[in-house]
């Protein structure tokens, strides 16, 4: 049985594969999936052959009707190409539910033709559009899972860049570097921050470090003991570090919240903690005569 | 006195290096032997370099302070150069801050700092 289950599916495929995949086309033109705003009909049709082709090769390989996996190796090339139509298309845009409907297509035009060969053998038709259709299905849920892993991926690209944009140590000047943090600081970020700050200053070999708050809105304990374990650490490793930028407010705070700063040098604003610094690697800034 | 961590005498600086693998038992020794070096030599500093340490423990950490304490008794200003930054951070998290001892980025910015 395992024989004829794929048989005529597969002399169907061989035999009117450029007939296929125009049916398979004009089934996505009606469904609204083709997208030809993103694809041009020559992609999409190249797509679509890839497919076909990788498919026969798939069942040619021993897939058979009741032993389907499509992890097995007989369907690596379809799977690779799966990837590479799913990757590319999710790229310009395209929704998981059209790439699924793009997929599921493809069924209609093997059903109808599977109908019209196997009229006379009504159970031989059942088990191959059984075998197809759990295929075609197969490739659907498939789609969605690359779908689903290129968003994480991308999620994760988006993250890791976010957490370095939110936390760029810059060198401004010859053994001065600065921090300036902005928005909400928690313990994993105040983390994060701390290991960057000082795996830059051994990579810099920076003397003066000037963590500006200007852009913190709030401080809370919690933040503000961070602030005391990173200057505590900076001192550790042979560098001064000097809080720059804390409004009025949050001294306010800071001192109502009873936290003591010691021998941390703190300056109203990023301007003069920088003229410090300068002063401290022993640089000046000058102003012109005549300006 | 273990080979582990040699005392060189220069320009009344006495020089440590401590080393990767160094045990309690060296560090207790060094902590004695330095000691009395600063006094024989008269030394107006004691430079530690532990770049080369990976980790610290909260005993490596009682001992730098505790040295640098003796140091201060006898006269001489500690300086510890080179810590690393996963050791910044342990000793900060450890509530270590080795307030005792100056600190610089390596044992060039150290003599520097000495010589000014």
């Amino acid at each position: 049985m395992t024989e004829t289950a794929t048989e005529t599916v597969l002399t169907i495929l061989q035999h009117d594969f450029e007939e296929i995949v125009s049916a398979w086309i004009t089934t996505q033109s009606d469904e609204g999936v083709q997208r030809t705003d993103l694809f041009s009909h020559k992609e999409g049709r190249e797509q679509t052959s890839g497919l076909m082709r990788a498919l026969i090769s798939g069942i040619e390989n021993g897939a058979t009707g009741d032993r389907f996996d499509l992890s097995s190796d007989a369907w690596a090339e379809l799977r690779s190409v799966l990837v590479e139509v799913t990757q590319e298309r999710s790229s310009r845009g395209v929704t998981p539910s059209d790439m699924a409907s793009f997929v599921l297509a493809l069924k209609a035009p093997i059903f109808y033709r599977l109908k019209d060969k196997l009229a006379d053998f009504p159970s031989q038709l059942v088990e191959e559009i059984w075998f197809i259709s759990r295929v075609i299905d197969a490739f659907a849920v498939y789609c969605a899972e690359v779908f689903i892993a290129e968003r994480d991926r991308i999620i994760e690209q988006q993250r890791d860049q976010m957490q370095e944009l939110s936390t760029p140590v810059v060198e401004l000047w010859d053994k001065v570097l600065t921090l300036p943090l902005i928005g909400t600081m928690d313990s994993a970020r105040a983390q994060e921050v701390m290991e960057n700050l000082l795996e830059t200053i051994l990579r810099r070999e920076a003397e003066v470090v000037i963590v500006d708050l200007t852009g913190v809105q709030t401080v809370d304990t919690q933040v503000a003991q961070h602030m005391l374990r990173m200057a505590a650490a900076v001192r550790l490793m042979g560098a001064q570090c000097i809080i720059s930028g804390i409004s009025p407010t949050i001294a306010q705070t800071m001192v109502q919240l009873g936290v003591d700063v010691g021998e941390v040098t703190t300056r109203s604003t990023i301007r003069n903690g920088l003229a410090d610094a300068l002063d401290r690697v022993g640089y000046a800034i000058v102003k012109k005569k005549d300006h | 006195m273990s080979a582990a961590s040699a005392i060189y005498f220069v320009e009344g600086v006495l020089l440590v290096a401590i080393q990767e693998d160094i045990s309690d038992t060296d560090i207790l020794d060094l902590q004695e032997a330095l000691s009395e070096r600063v006094v024989a030599d008269a030394a107006r500093a004691v430079v530690m370099d532990i770049s080369a340490l990976e980790i610290v423990d909260t005993f490596v950490g009682r001992i730098l302070a505790q040295l640098a304490g003796v140091s201060k008794l006898l006269d001489a200003q500690t300086y510890v150069v080179g810590m690393r930054p996963a050791v910044a951070m342990t000793l900060v998290e450890l509530g270590m801050d080795l307030s005792e001892s100056k600190t610089a980025l390596s044992l060039t910015h150290a003599l520097r700092d000495l010589r000014a």
